[in-house]
């Protein structure tokens, strides 16, 4: 294993270990058994073959899709923190599409679903690229702001248009059976596992075999620098990244509508466009380190739910984690560059 | 029929100060940081800190309590973003990304931890308008200004106070020095980090104050995530305002009065979607950020 590598695998190590330790202190001043929640954490996500399939695995296809589309912005430099909005314009299409392919053959129905899903996504993130290109608006911001539109819509959309027909509770219908992915008998795991996992290998491939992949990585690094010593046009580059990282997200919304929930409702994300972010930034944005890092925090959120059940600790309360370990990665970060610097004969610290 | 215009006209003027309160507190405090160089996305996430302890400390020991907790707390959540971004020199953003992560993730627990799982949710007394006598006669204006919750005019007050801070004294000078050329203002001798450690302390101040004003003087209980984005409208805000604390209060203003519109559409019958009137105030922060933007 080369020096980076291991490096990225002990501050991961370091950040995981320090974000339980705080939840743990954290419960255990609140009042809560920790080694009961914590158990109630394990069991939650790996305790039985159902909850490893059903509830870690399950949540882990969208925080592979998501992350691996931030982590291609994050390649680029560029923060495109609107991934919850994306996912719920894509459920929002996917929805829409889904109750109209009735009949279709299923794998017409599932293409036509996602494509739905996928160009809703890129549109949502259509406004803030723009706004970055032609007035250097902070996509962090612009992005930000349209996931409270998102969620918004989605509001507007299952009490309004996209309501159930009996009008009962504010939710569509489902979507059409042809449109549903198959899912593993006996569990509720989908065939988007496979979407995910294909997805890492073409980001892969993409980024360690394309020019297009070196591109992203030099305007990540330098955007200047890559201007003028690549003739990169690194506004470009970091379009396309935003307008892909949006797709992503847009289509991880529409794989979770076909593959896990089948209708649109309010809370459908419980922050997957957030927890990405971690899932991204502790796979240093390498695909291959997105799937782990996706099932570690699916086995996170899928274990909240078994803490809340059975220790009756919110489910929030891993937020608290995650926060915790983006925090030691970007400080693990700092101080690696610094002995970067340092020692300025070593490779840059976060070359692969 | 002109009475009652007039009597909605008070209203949607009552209503935009209401709502812009929180906002401008808020974006005061991120313009100070952000004059410092410093940009705080931890700003929301110590806002909801504040939200929580206020109605915590409210709920205990009254309002009074209420809002220096909840201060302590916007301090507390600025502390932690100092020490990452500033001290350790961490990336901002995702800095404060994780912080305000975080904060929604820590009230929530907090927050069912105390008072259920449901929330069954705690009613707090609502702090009191406080007219001003005189002002508060004048017709129209004069309800809509002049009887607000004390935390509203100390939020109008700040505005001069932070004009003559920014432009008038030296430590205002040596805040922008800082923002504007760190190598400059050290080498004239500014302790830069310090300056920005100070600077992102306040604004975490007036943030918790937001939370508090937001709690204590608009809704009267605390929810889960009830910020709801209303720190990241105040970064917005300070671009819209060109980081003066007059343009702050404007554009504040001008988001408050485009959330304050549904009350006055609400009221005239006119039929819309309650989301149109929910999305307004990000929307149009979006489009502030692109006017202002360009350099």
């Amino acid at each position: 294993m080369s020096g980076p590598a291991a490096r990225a695998l002990l501050t991961g190590t370091i950040a995981l270990l320090t974000g339980f330790a705080v939840l743990a202190m954290g419960l255990a001043a609140a009042g809560y058994d920790p080694v009961l929640a914590l158990g109630a954490l394990w069991r939650g996500a790996f305790g039985s073959w159902y909850a490893l399939t059903s509830a870690t695995l399950v949540r882990s296809i969208p925080l592979i899709i998501l992350g691996l589309g931030l982590a291609l912005g994050f390649r680029a430099g560029v923060f495109n923190i609107g991934a919850e909005g994306q996912f719920y314009a894509g459920a929002i299409a996917a929805t829409w599409v889904g109750l109209q392919v009735t009949g279709w053959p299923a794998f017409a129905a599932v293409g036509a679903v996602w494509l739905a899903a996928l160009v809703a996504g890129t549109l949502w993130i259509v406004v803030p690229v723009l706004l970055k290109a032609r007035f250097g608006v902070l996509e962090v911001i612009s992005t930000l702001l349209l996931n409270f539109v998102a969620e918004a819509t989605v509001s507007y959309a299952v009490t309004g248009p996209l309501m159930e027909a009996k009008r009962i509770y504010p939710q569509s219908d489902p979507i059409a059976a042809t449109a549903r992915l198959p899912v593993l008998p006996g569990s509720r795991l989908h065939l988007g596992i496979l979407v995910a996992l294909v997805l890492a290998t073409l980001f892969w491939w993409l980024f360690t075999r394309t020019a297009w992949g070196f591109r992203l990585r030099a305007v990540g690094l330098g955007p200047r620098a890559a201007e003028v010593s690549g003739r990169i046009s690194s506004g470009r580059v970091v379009a396309v990244a935003l307008l892909c990282s949006g797709a992503l997200a847009g289509l991880g919304g529409g794989v979770e509508i076909t593959g896990v929930t089948y209708t649109l409702f309010q809370n459908l994300s419980p922050g997957y466009g957030f927890t990405a972010i971690a899932v991204a930034l502790l796979a240093r944005n390498h695909p291959v380190g997105v799937i782990f890092t996706g099932l570690l925090f699916g086995a996170l959120e899928a274990g909240a739910q078994g803490m809340q059940r059975e220790a009756g600790v919110p489910a929030v309360a891993v937020q608290v984690t995650e926060a915790v370990i983006i925090l030691v990665i970007v400080l693990a970060e700092v101080l690696v560059r610094r002995a970067g610097t340092l020692r300025a004969s070593e490779p840059a610290a976060d070359e692969r | 029929m002109d009475g009652d215009a007039l009597v909605l006209l008070t209203g949607f003027l009552a209503a935009a100060i209401r709502i812009s309160t929180p906002l401008l507190l808020a974006a005061t405090g991120e313009m100070l940081n952000e004059r410092a160089g410093v940009i705080n996305l931890g700003v929301e996430g110590a806002m909801l800190a504040g939200a929580l302890a206020s109605a915590i400390g409210a709920a205990a020991y009254g309002s009074g309590a209420g809002v220096a907790l909840a201060v302590l707390a916007g301090v507390a959540v600025a502390a932690l973003f100092s020490a990452v971004a500033i001290g350790a020199r961490a990336d901002q953003i995702i800095t404060g990304t994780a912080i305000t992560l975080g904060a929604i993730g820590l009230t929530g627990t907090i927050y069912r931890t105390a008072f259920g799982p449901g929330g069954p949710g705690l009613t707090l007394p609502t702090l009191p308008a406080v007219a001003i006598p005189g002002l508060s006669a004048i017709p129209v204006l004069g309800p809509a200004l002049f009887e607000q919750p004390l935390l509203t005019y100390l939020a109008w007050l700040l505005v001069p106070a932070t004009f003559w801070f920014l432009f008038r004294s030296w430590w205002g000078l040596a805040l922008r020095a800082t923002g504007e050329s760190p190598e400059s203002a050290r080498a004239s001798g500014v302790p830069v980090e310090r300056v920005q450690i100070l600077a992102t302390l306040v604004g975490g101040a007036l943030a918790g104050l937001a939370g508090a004003t937001l709690v204590l003087a608009q809704v009267g209980t605390f929810a889960e995530k009830m910020t709801a984005g209303r720190g990241f409208i105040a970064i917005a805000i300070v671009v819209l305002g060109r980081w003066h604390p007059v343009g702050v209060l404007l554009a504040a203003l001008l988001i408050g009065g485009a959330n304050a519109l549904q009350f006055l559409f609400q009221a005239m019958g006119l039929a819309a979607p309650y989301q149109l009137f929910l999305v307004m105030p990000y929307l149009l922060a979006l489009l502030a950020l692109a006017v202002r933007t360009k350099r």
